[in-house]
């Protein structure tokens, strides 16, 4: 019994976990959002609105689910499930503490991307299925954003792998603790600037956040692929996104802000905190994302493929070269 | 080691699972009323014209094929990147002539116009 129930806890903790993201997120972008647009956000349900989200899982739990006519039936209905099941297996590598993790991975950088890079298959084809033209063209942007960040983004964190040697997250963790010269924390962040800017952009852009949310743009596409969804096959999709910018900003914090752990602070005090500390970063660079997204207007079509094709593309290559001649004079045999 | 792919693959069927089940308890909760108005595709209130499977743009397919190209390169790129702490500075001829070879490529086809969305 339980050797059939020790496979099955962490995904039911990880589902715990995607639950309670999604419900704690939509709430804070609601707020933060409101906040940034000098309005209030959800104000009535509970004391500064905290239970509206939860009263609108269970709104959205009793909603009729309408299948429109005319839909290509068995890809409607497997659309969500395309979509949810791979950002729920994207926490199966990240690392919450030194021990708090669901599988210890040797490749769990490439894993977490590889799954996350499955996503845009499932808004492809809620879009296509729905025959809908808005929901069409929702779809093929989301496609063409897909194809033109994919890239970058997996390029951009290159050098950390490179410098780490390992696509282990929590090695790469591991090697970001201590400080420089006392005061500066070896987090990768200092080190490779160019990387983390071009990982923040491509990032935006995976997650269809604005400036780069043409896919669902409101006041063009309704609400571009998911158009037609209803009810908690909506819910389902939205889940998964709201989930994929926790794992995003969990990989971010991961790969260049040292993770769980902080400077300064003496192992033995950080280890029941751990988890807690790599929450909180993770929390802080959703802000940012929400803070972009109330900031910045969207971009153009063309302007987004320039972007990512004619200049993010070439830098992060040439990057990827500055940094392997530059490691190879510094430490030709070899990062200790 | 393998219980981590076991936990990976449980992954996969508790998620599908879990769809399911929560699809099937809201429609279990609400109330079904299907009717010909509601079934209608959503277009602003305006009568749908013509099949919503329109033929689409080519652009979309140049740069899906670019994609392809690069998208395996990184594939490459990773492995390589784990070792190469480990290995001489060769290494790093070896991948400036890979990435050379594509960045060409990508010179080419930007000359070409393929990068130039119309």
């Amino acid at each position: 019994m339980s050797q059939v129930l020790a496979p099955i806890l962490p995904v039911l903790a990880a589902i715990g976990l995607m639950l309670a993201n999604g419900v704690v997120l939509i709430y804070m972008l609601r707020k933060v959002l409101g906040h940034l647009h000098l309005r209030l956000g959800p104000v009535h349900v509970g004391p500064k609105g905290i239970v509206q989200t939860t009263a609108d899982v269970l709104k959205l739990l009793s909603k009729e689910d309408i299948r429109p006519n005319g839909v290509d039936r068995w890809m409607y209905v497997l659309a969500p499930v395309v979509v949810f099941v791979p950002s729920l297996m994207a926490y199966a590598a990240l690392p919450f503490s030194e021990t708090l993790r669901i599988t210890r991975l040797d490749t769990g950088l490439l894993y977490t991307f590889a799954v996350l890079s499955v996503v845009p298959l499932g808004v492809i084809m809620a879009g296509w299925s729905s025959a809908n033209k808005y929901a069409l063209i929702g779809a093929l942007r989301a496609a063409a954003q897909q194809v033109a960040y994919e890239v970058p983004l997996l390029l951009s964190v290159l050098p950390v792998v490179m410098i780490v040697g390992s696509m282990d997250l929590a090695e790469i963790v591991a090697f970001q603790t201590g400080v420089w010269l006392g005061v500066v924390p070896r987090w990768f962040v200092v080190l490779l600037i160019p990387s983390f800017v071009i990982f923040m952009i491509a990032a935006l852009c995976e997650l269809n956040q604005t400036p780069f949310d043409m896919s669902e743009a409101e006041s063009e596409l309704v609400s571009g692929f998911a158009t037609e969804y209803s009810s908690m096959k909506f819910g389902l999709i939205f889940l998964s996104e709201f989930s994929n910018s926790f794992v995003i900003s969990a990989l971010a914090v991961t790969l260049f802000f040292g993770g769980w752990t902080l400077p300064f602070v003496p192992d033995s005090v950080l280890a029941p905190i751990a988890p807690v500390v790599f929450v909180l970063k993770t929390y802080i660079g959703i802000f940012v994302f929400m803070w972009i997204r109330g900031t910045l207007p969207r971009v153009r079509i063309d302007h987004l493929m320039n972007l990512g094709w004619k200049w993010l593309i070439p830098i992060s290559l040439a990057w990827l070269m500055l940094v392997g001649v530059v490691v190879k004079l510094v430490a030709p045999g070899g990062v200790a | 080691m393998a219980s981590d792919y076991v936990v990976l693959g449980t992954f996969v069927l508790v998620g599908v699972v879990f769809v399911m089940v929560t699809v099937t308890l809201s429609n279990l909760l609400s109330h079904q009323r299907p009717s010909f108005e509601k079934g209608r595709i959503y277009e602003c209130g305006v009568e749908p014209i013509g099949p919503p499977w329109v033929q689409f743009r080519i652009g979309y397919y140049v740069y899906a094929l670019l994609f392809v190209v690069f998208d395996i390169e990184t594939v490459f790129l990773y492995p390589w990147a784990v070792v190469f702490g480990r290995m001489g500075p060769f290494i790093l001829v070896e991948m400036a002539v890979f990435v050379g070879i594509l960045v060409l490529g990508l010179l080419y086809a930007w000359k070409e116009g393929a990068l130039t969305w119309r």
